[in-house]
């Protein structure tokens, strides 16, 4: 056994919709063992849900497949192991088009895919609700009854075991749906050091190694607050890499040669971000302490993070339910100085009445200015009255999508009709957006983990 | 000890984001001796007024290990998520409205900040 091994895993994406180089300069820029992709956020669920309703064949990442065609050959070359959720709502068809990718490259026999399902609940719903499963909601303690007729989809978060087990089986791409962010990092760090399933605190290591590659650049320089103009060449910027230590301790690193920054700022304003109570970061795969990390500046853009302790994973698994939740639209219209808060104040009243005149009726109106209060509400104060220019922005939601389809046709009307020096419009009329409402609930582990299924294709 | 009223943008950085309709914002110190200041100023009864009307409740959780403190702003996302109508519907940027709250500090603090700033 090597005592000094050590495994790099790097970060691909952060996000469905982030920088498209960033995962081929991450398997072209160095040495790397693992490439880890994160697609899924809640919001990202609903929207793949809503492209699988239009065409069963949707309901993933499809531009993962693009990425895929790129660096196949670097991956079968150097011997990385991909593991993303790419797969969304419908892992299958994803991992069938990466598959018929690497077969036309002439890579057939060196990519071996593995498929990761079971997750996708919306098949067995009823059933588990007749088994005692309430699905109530986690915030409103409401029962699920409630939209049940309006459920568009419904998944489990599953953890790592699914990936660790496909990487035993010999897969160098692995594709799975509603898999934890943190869970396609932990897998590797469990497979390769032989870690056991109730080893806690390296768990909780694993997992917090995860957390940090999560989000992208955002640990490596991207969006660092502190001291940012000093943030070098992020057109450049050097996606996070952890090396990672049997121990679980492991150092945050980027590529050489490549931009943004690794220090202890970088890596602290990543660990809080999304925070809930930091002692109880919750996972399927157990409980990481993060009042336990210690990080030390060991180099130039390294990072070591050590110390870290954690808990026993809870009975039950997070479960995500999207439903149809409404519709929204949100119009805006460019003020121009003299006044310009004013003018566009006065727009907002005009607007309001003849909303009201007609009867409309609104779950929620809401108008902010953007130059004004967008961001920061009231904490921001009166602005310059000389203020070059106020963008009004007013969105509008309701259960039924007439109000809110009228509402997009009552934004233009305001150039002629409305308080002066008015821009910005040709964007035309606003567009109406279905709400896909997220519902998180809980479900008994054991009523899910005997249907992950991991399949080699 | 004289004192002085500093806002906390030159004591500390923050990140933020979401979870549901709650905002979380964790607040960093700048330097490890400050991280008391932010401990015995920055309470979640100061941080509930600061956001008075924007917020329904406010919990504190502390990180000494990283000089920080995090926060959770219930109720400040419109509804959070797909919901939320606000520009910010994702609480990306209450980390910096936190920011720009006052808390009280040695005047010789106070007075080397704002000759480093300067």
């Amino acid at each position: 056994m090597t005592t000094h091994k050590t495994v790099r895993i790097a970060a691909g994406q952060g996000f469905w919709g982030d920088w498209l180089e960033a995962p081929v300069r991450q398997v072209q820029g160095g040495d790397i063992d693992y490439l880890v992709l994160d697609y899924l956020a809640e919001v990202t669920m609903s929207i793949l849900q809503k492209q699988r309703s239009r065409d069963p064949a949707f309901g993933y990442a499809r531009d993962f497949v693009t990425l895929m065609e790129r660096i196949l050959p670097d991956v079968a070359a150097k011997g990385i192991r991909v593991v993303s959720n790419a797969g969304g709502v419908n892992p299958r068809a994803c991992a069938e088009a990466v598959r018929a990718a690497a077969d036309r490259a002439g890579l057939g026999d060196q990519i071996r895919i593995a498929l990761v399902s079971g997750d996708d609940l919306l098949p067995r719903l009823d059933e588990l609700v007749a088994e005692g499963e309430s699905f109530a909601n986690m915030d409103t303690e409401r029962p699920l009854s409630d939209v049940r007729d309006r459920v568009q989809s419904a998944n489990a978060y599953l953890g790592m075991q699914p990936v660790v087990e496909a990487l035993a089986a010999g897969a160098n791409v692995i594709i799975t749906g509603r898999v934890t962010d943190t869970g396609l990092t932990l897998g590797p760090l469990v497979h390769e050091f032989g870690w056991s399933f109730d080893d806690w605190d390296r768990i909780a290591a694993g997992t917090i190694a995860g957390h940090i590659l999560e989000c992208g650049a955002q640990s490596s320089g991207g969006n660092l607050l502190r001291d940012w103009r000093q943030v070098k060449r992020l057109e450049d910027v050097g996606f996070p890499i952890v090396e990672a230590e049997a121990d679980g301790s492991f150092t945050v690193t980027k590529h050489p040669g490549t931009g943004g920054v690794v220090n202890v700022a970088s890596v602290t304003e990543q660990l809080v971000y999304e925070m809930g109570n930091p002692h109880e970061y919750i996972t399927p795969d157990g409980i990481a302490d993060f009042t336990s990390i210690r990080l030390d500046q060991v180099g130039k853009h390294r990072v070591r993070v050590h110390g870290i302790t954690g808990g026993p994973r809870t009975p039950m698994l997070k479960v995500s339910v999207a439903y149809q939740y409404g519709w929204k639209a949100v119009g805006t219209l460019v003020y121009s100085w003299p006044e310009a808060y004013d003018k566009a104040k006065a727009a907002d009243r005009i607007l309001r009445k003849r909303l009201k005149a007609l009867d409309l009726e609104y779950e929620q109106i809401l108008t902010e200015y953007v130059g004004v209060d967008a961001t920061h509400g009231k904490l921001a104060g009166e602005p310059d009255p000389e203020i070059a220019e106020v963008m009004l922005r007013v969105g509008v939601r309701a259960p039924e999508r007439a109000p809110v389809d009228r509402f997009t046709r009552e934004i233009a009307p305001l150039v002629l009709t409305g308080p002066p020096s008015v821009t910005g419009f040709a964007g035309g009329r606003p567009q109406v957006e279905e709400i896909v409402a997220y519902w998180p609930a809980l479900v008994a582990r054991e009523r899910i983990e005997p249907f992950v299924r991991v399949e080699m294709l | 000890m004289a004192t002085e009223m500093l806002q906390l943008r030159w004591l500390a950085h923050a990140r933020s984001g979401d979870k549901g309709d709650t905002a979380n914002v964790g607040l960093i110190a700048l330097q490890p001796e400050w991280y008391d200041l932010l401990v015995e100023q920055v309470t979640a009864k100061r941080v509930g007024r600061h956001f008075k009307g924007m917020v329904s409740g406010v919990e504190r959780f502390e990180l000494p290990n990283l000089n920080a403190l995090n926060f959770l702003l219930h109720g400040a996302l419109d509804g959070g998520g797909t919901l939320s109508l606000k520009t910010d519907a994702q609480g990306k940027v209450y980390s910096t409205a936190l920011l720009r709250m006052e808390i009280e500090v040695p005047r010789k603090l106070a007075k080397k900040i704002r000759a480093a700033a300067a």
